[in-house]
């Protein structure tokens, strides 16, 4: 990515996701494939198993768009989803991550 | 821990007994090398009944038929590698029209995965878009849960297909077993707010114009005489999406039959002037909407689904009800006052007198309309009715005088040229009580003519009426209408000689074409029992109308 559609991107305004999934070899591709077949990019995505590994939490980032409210709908629906929870751009947990982007 | 019930069963045996416990008494499937266990083990089972289509796609759309007239749970069957992509398309079009199935296919094994092997194909990952859900099955142990899930999760909430990906060193490895899980039954879905439908019935009875709009939800959920009692009662003219029709009977004082792109014009235009719009179980597609900023411009609307994602999707509802449309009916029914409603009765029955559907030639039986209303006239309503996609299609969605629910098998949501046939042999070993017509066209009957040899070897009481226009009728309709008449790559040269055809197959066969008094004929051949190919020539420029011009408004509609 070049630093001006970096910047771009950055302009718009971003919402956090923090989902809880059963952790299998699936549960990734049934998350993100909600995303990509409608041409919505995922910004950043952080996943790591939780207590005992028998569940992951998954953290995306996205831009804020028209068809959030829906994309969230969908991906309530998901079998492997135990919950998603929506937080705003300020969260901290993807800007803790940049100094390992830099 | 051995107990005097434990048994040593392989995944193979394991998955049998589930399928038999779970009350499946006949999939339809084709088998082949890593699902070659399964089969084996099948062939020991006195309850499960195989039938052996001649195209996985076949298969699936056979399990489709028999899902679609009971309710009820299907499975089909392949192998892996190409009996698991031939099975894609049923799989996806079972997703779009909400139909519960299981998919079980056959995977390359466990230790072989990744490594391109003979017959490899990631299914799992092929069919994560077109699923509710789908499984790759880890161990032999695992089976016990995950078979019981697919069909819980298949029959919840709004039904759809699952698919089981079972490596062939799973269905081998054998296991000690002496406790079963229950079988997989739907889950109950969370009941109604009951002050949204509280709101909604005040809205109702409220307003001056509503129109009750019915979607194929109605007929998932067993609610469509829920429905029509709430139309009655409420005095609410009501319309049928593709998908919901038989829900009324179409011949129901209320009814304005089918809405949208092959609507008739006064259903179109009584929804441009309704101030309600009741959606019960319907998502707003775009061949129901038309123009979705134009669609019932001046109503508030009301949508009741058990599927959260649909509402606020197409259109933002002022009152959004999450919940099993017959729960919701239910308690609907209970709080909307009688009324008469005459202004807007009279009002509907005037766009009725002066708009109403135009079906020219309906007496003439070897005229399209004419057709599908003499093979109507040869039956009663205890017929199922399944078609193929195009012209036809619309042409029986718009003159079949349906009035059952689950009478009606159409491909809605996909819109796929094959369906028809291979759903009519499920629907007809499903009910062999029934009589099943299947009418087609000489594009879509090509499609899955395979399944004529399966129809035959089962003895299948399927009756086709294949329309043939000689053409692929709906593409020559649009390049007529929108692409100023450059017919191209929709007529055919070489057509088959049908008759022949289906008599090599087995089929008891009658040319329309040829008879002298062809009602008398339709009449016998639909009467005889068993595989019967009923072949007409249809004019290639016949075409459907009214229509809606693809991104038109639904009040703008072109002929009829
Ligand atoms: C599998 C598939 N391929 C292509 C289409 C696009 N399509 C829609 S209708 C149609 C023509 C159908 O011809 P036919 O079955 O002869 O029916 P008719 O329209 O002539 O009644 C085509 C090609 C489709 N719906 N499904």
């Amino acid at each position: 990515m070049n630093s001006i559609t970096r910047s771009e991107t950055r302009a718009l305004a971003h919402t956090v996701l923090e989902l809880d999934v059963n952790n299998h070899a699936g549960v990734m591709a049934h998350v993100v494939g909600m995303f990509s077949r409608r041409a919505y990019n995922v910004e950043g995505i952080l996943c790591m198993p939780v207590g005992d590994g028998a569940t992951s939490r998954i953290w995306l980032t996205v831009n804020e768009d028209a068809r959030l409210d829906q994309m969230v709908k969908q991906i309530e629906k998901l079998e492997d989803v135990l919950a998603v929870r929506r937080h705003g751009a300020e969260h901290e947990v993807f800007e803790r991550l940049e100094e390992f982007f830099r | 821990m051995t107990s005097p019930q434990t048994e040593t069963l392989s995944g193979a045996q394991i998955v049998v007994r589930l399928l038999e416990r779970q009350g499946v008494r006949r999939l339809a499937g084709i088998p082949g090398g890593p699902i070659l266990p399964f089969y084996d083990a099948l062939s020991q089972s006195t309850l499960i009944e195989h039938v052996l289509a001649r195209h996985e796609q076949g298969a699936g759309f056979m399990a489709q038929g028999m899902a679609r007239v009971t309710g009820e749970v299907a499975v089909c069957v392949s192998s892996s590698g190409p009996g698991a992509t031939n099975l894609l398309t049923a799989i996806a079009d079972a997703k779009l029209d909400s139909i519960p199935l299981v998919a079980i296919t056959g995977q390359v094994s466990s230790a072989l995965i990744g490594t391109d092997a003979f017959q490899e194909v990631d299914t799992y990952g092929l069919t994560i878009p077109i699923t509710k859900h789908n499984f790759l099955v880890g161990s032999t142990v695992e089976l016990l849960d995950v078979i019981p899930r697919a069909f819980r999760l298949a029959a919840s909430g709004r039904p759809g297909p699952v698919v089981v990906d079972i490596p062939k060193d799973v269905l081998l490895q054998r296991i000690e077993i002496s406790i079963w899980p229950a079988p997989g039954v739907a889950d109950s879905a969370p009941a109604p707010d009951a002050e949204l439908v509280a709101t909604a019935a005040a809205m109702i009875n409220a307003a001056e114009r509503p129109i009750l709009y019915l979607g194929g939800g109605v007929v998932h959920s067993g609610a469509s005489s829920l429905a029509v009692e709430l139309a009655e009662k409420a005095s609410l003219p009501s319309v049928m999406t593709l998908m919901a029709l038989g829900a009324m009977p179409v011949d129901h004082a209320l009814s304005l039959g089918m809405l949208g792109m092959h609507g008739a014009r006064c259903t179109n235009l009584a929804m441009d002037e309704c101030d309600l719009l009741i959606a019960v179980g319907a998502r707003f597609d775009d061949r129901a909407t038309g123009k979705v900023a134009a669609f019932c411009p001046q109503a508030k609307i009301i949508h009741i689904d058990i599927d959260p994602s649909e509402l606020d999707k197409i259109k933002t509802a002022h009152v959004g009800i999450r919940g099993d449309v017959k729960a919701v009916l239910d308690v609907l029914v209970a709080q909307v006052s009688a009324r008469l409603r005459q202004t807007w009765l009279s009002r509907v029955a005037e766009l009725k007198a002066d708009h109403p559907l135009r079906m020219p030639g309906i007496e003439d039986p070897r005229s399209h309309y004419g057709l599908i209303r003499a093979v109507a006239d040869c039956l009663d309503d205890e017929a199922t009715i399944a078609t193929d996609v195009g012209q036809h299609q619309m042409w029986v969605a718009q003159a079949y005088p349906l009035r059952r629910p689950r009478q009606w098998l159409t491909s809605g949501g996909l819109g796929t040229m094959g369906f028809g046939l291979p759903a009519a042999i499920g629907a007809a070993l499903a009910e062999p009580q029934r009589t099943v017509v299947c009418f087609s066209g000489d594009g879509s009957i090509l499609m899955n003519i395979q399944e004529f040899a399966t129809a035959a070897e089962e003895e299948a009481n399927v009756k086709v009426v294949l329309m043939n226009n000689y053409s692929l009728g709906l593409v020559f309709q649009q390049q007529t209408m929108f692409y100023g008449e450059r017919i191209f790559a929709s007529k055919f040269k070489g057509v088959p000689d049908f008759i022949k055809v289906a008599e090599g197959f087995g089929w008891q066969t009658l040319d329309l074409d040829q008879a002298d008094d062809p009602v008398a004929a339709l009449g016998k051949a639909l009467a005889s029992r068993g595989p019967m190919l009923i072949h007409a020539s249809i004019d290639r420029r016949e075409q459907v109308l009214p229509m809606v011009a693809p991104g038109a408004a639904n009040k703008d509609m072109i002929g009829g």
